[in-house]
């Protein structure tokens, strides 16, 4: 490319040296601009040279030699250089146009882990990540990535996740927990039980995920190549009858006049850089969402987003955090804190989720000794003595059982009820959490003109409806099996206009029929579920419906760039050929309405590049 | 089968365009997709035949675009 760049560097000197210095020689004028045009085009012109023998005459290195050295015989000299040397600076420029993309998406994914320091017959060994097996022990280091999926054994570190989710909060880990290939270790030194082999780590299936993105086509690309396919034979066609027919027809008409125009044709109709503009832009586009943690499997499903019409959600898992959490404490006669304390206390035995979630939200440590007696009451709750107190904590049927007098809550979710010493002192409500930016994602996709959001659930009537309330959700399908969801999208799928697109966003957990079925399948929570990269058509890495939002954002952005680059390169070159046949427009505007809007294009189709995280 | 290729010195997209028709009209290809911006080809054949097939390929190319090669990934 340096080389290139060089030539056409050297040739516009000696181009803009003849124009401005002008000899007033004819000779030396004409010498010094047929040195710039071979300085600059000697590859085009070799190139032609060997497609003609193969009969290829639509190839546009052939076009551009026609072109130049018609003007040439016409004694436009500048033109023909001007020609051959701004369509090699075209050139130059979508090379580094399209390198400059390609780069900034390699570095984008460069998460591929080069070694593993894996500890064997008690020493330190670094291997390529690919020979260490499942149990093996490996040690990371601060400023290493993370080489394996596996389990914390020893030490604790915070974690830089953001090449795999664009979330730039590190993210701590001790001890127990699980940690995944290609985030990076910032602080500590961990040792880890290798839990996946490489080839199914998640650093391997992002990177195939990405790697193997966009061979699958969007529309727009097949329009452009098809239509770059009509277009150069039709233009080339009409150039000729230009040039031959007109002076044989009109009286006074020379051919050196129509064959200038004819000319002009020639110059415009190369298709190239019309075609490259628009792959670029989605590939811009698929790059930008990788990096805010959205996957996305090929650029036709970027192209279906932004004609989304109904997005259909999963609840447990997708709109809810699928982990039982306490959400309110209502205490009566006693403190807040108290209650909290008592009922944590009396559960202390217990290993039920519920019982988990209390302990979670008491968070202070449990002194056993003064949990004198419990007892599980099976179906009803728990009867416990904590230092000289009888307590009661369960569901409705204990309260009746034992004759409490308590008034029953409407809170939707688990409820815990609680008495001390025959006498009833509240409630603990455990509901699973909605997650905390659910409720603006659907309000944002309502604002991004969305018709329909709908939430299919498992979940009893009153808690699917609570949930669909709070969120201002559409519509709500409640106490489903997993079938019954397919059914229910199928239903959604007719209801939609013919260009709308259905998206269905999951877990991928259980949902990969339903993921298949919808036209564009999301899977949230990428990180760590092979099922989810799999079964989806987008993955989006991190727990946040909000990143749906901003993959439709993206995807409309993209789309309306891709169609800005179509109709504004395609009005140019046609008005540019319609005034050119005329004789109104010259060469430099042909000039133009090629490299010049092939420029335009291209850096319109860069801007997709440039994505700002949240 | 599918086979996947890198390929190199390809420098325009309506030459890929180009490219990839050409060999999706080789008899035994069921389909080609060539990816400008990754440089990938996708190839779908019959497997019985491999050996044979990509020597057709590699011709169409050598006569479409001499300057690009490819190779199996």
């Amino acid at each position: 490319m340096k080389k290139k760049r060089n030539k056409i560097i050297i040739s516009l000197i000696l181009f803009l040296f003849a124009i401005i210095v002008n000899f007033n020689n004819e000779l030396i004028n004409n010498a010094i601009f047929i040195s710039s045009y071979i300085i600059v085009g000697f590859e085009i012109l070799k190139k032609a040279l060997r497609n003609i023998k193969k009969g290829k005459v639509f190839d546009e290195n052939f076009l551009m030699t026609i072109a130049t050295i018609g003007a040439f015989s016409i004694g436009e000299f500048p033109e023909a250089v001007a020609v051959m040397l701004f369509y090699q600076i075209g050139e130059l420029f979508q090379s580094y146009a399209v390198d400059k993309s390609r780069k900034s998406i390699s570095t984008l994914m460069d998460i591929r882990p080069d070694f593993a320091n894996v500890e064997r017959n008690g020493e330190l060994q670094k291997v390529s990540p690919e020979d260490v097996r499942i149990r093996e022990i490996i040690v990371v280091k601060p400023g290493e990535k993370i080489p394996l999926d596996g389990i914390v054994l020893e030490g604790k570190t915070t974690l830089d996740t953001k090449a795999l989710t664009g979330e730039s909060l590190p993210k701590e880990v001790t001890e127990g927990e699980e940690v995944l290939s290609g985030t990076i270790n910032l602080s500590g030194v961990i040792k880890i039980e290798v839990t996946k082999e490489y080839g199914e780590s998640t650093v391997s299936k992002i990177l195939d995920l990405v790697e193997n993105a966009s061979s699958k086509k969007s529309k727009s690309e097949n329009f452009i190549t098809k239509f770059a396919r009509y277009y150069t034979p039709i233009v080339v066609i009409i150039a000729v009858i230009l040039a031959i027919l007109p002076p044989l027809i009109i009286k006074d008409a020379s051919f050196s006049d129509w064959i200038y125009r004819a000319l002009s044709f020639l110059v415009v109709s190369c298709p190239c850089a019309l075609v490259i503009s628009i792959p670029l832009s989605f590939f811009g586009g698929i790059g930008g969402a990788s990096k805010i943690g959205i996957l996305i499997k090929g650029s036709n499903y970027l192209e279906q987003l932004s004609k989304t019409e109904i997005v259909v959600f999963d609840k447990t898992g997708t709109l809810t955090e699928g982990v039982f959490e306490v959400q309110k404490v209502e205490p009566i006669g006693i403190e807040k804190e108290e209650l909290l304390k008592v009922t944590a206390y009396a559960e202390n035995y217990s290993n039920h989720p519920i019982s988990a979630s209390i302990k979670k939200a008491y968070n202070k440590l449990i002194d056993e000794k003064q949990v004198i007696k419990t007892e599980e009451l099976s179906g009803l709750g728990i009867e416990a003595k904590i230092n000289d107190k009888d307590v009661l904590v369960g569901n409705e049927k204990l309260m009746n059982a034992k004759q409490i007098d308590y008034t029953k809550s409407n809170d939707i979710g688990t409820i815990l009820y609680v008495a001390i010493d025959g006498k009833y002192a509240g409630y603990i409500l455990i509901a699973d959490k909605i997650k905390e930016d659910s409720e603006k994602t659907i309000k944002s996709l309502k604002k991004n003109n969305i018709k329909q959001t709908v939430m299919l659930t498992g979940d009893r009537e009153n808690v699917g409806e609570n949930v669909a309330n709070k969120l201002g959700i559409d519509k709500v399908y409640t106490e489903l099996l997993p079938d019954g969801k397919v059914e229910k999208v199928e239903n959604l799928l007719k209801m939609k206009s013919i260009k709308g697109k259905l998206a269905f966003v999951g877990d991928g957990i259980n949902d990969a029929p339903v993921l298949a079925l919808a036209d564009i399948g999301i899977a949230m929570g990428g990180l760590g579920s092979d099922a989810a990269i799999e079964a989806a058509d987008i993955v989006i890495m991190t727990d946040e419906p909000s990143k749906i939002v901003n993959a439709i954002q993206l995807s409309k952005r993209t789309m309306r760039i891709v169609k800005e680059n179509i109709v504004f390169a395609i009005f140019i070159k046609v008005l540019v050929l319609i005034l050119s046949a005329f004789g109104v427009s010259t060469m430099w505007e042909a000039v133009f309405a090629d490299v010049g809007v092939s420029i335009i294009a291209i850096v319109n189709a860069l801007r997709v590049l440039r994505i700002k995280n949240k | 089968m599918k086979s996947k290729f890198k390929i190199g010195g390809i420098d325009c997209a309506n030459c890929a365009a180009e490219l990839e028709r050409a060999i999706q009209k080789i008899e035994e290809i069921e389909s080609c997709n060539i990816n400008f911006m990754t440089e990938k080809m996708e190839l779908e054949y019959d497997e019985d035949k491999k050996e044979e097939i990509i020597k057709k390929v590699k011709k169409v190319i050598k006569k479409e675009e001499p300057d690009v090669s490819i190779e199996e990934i």
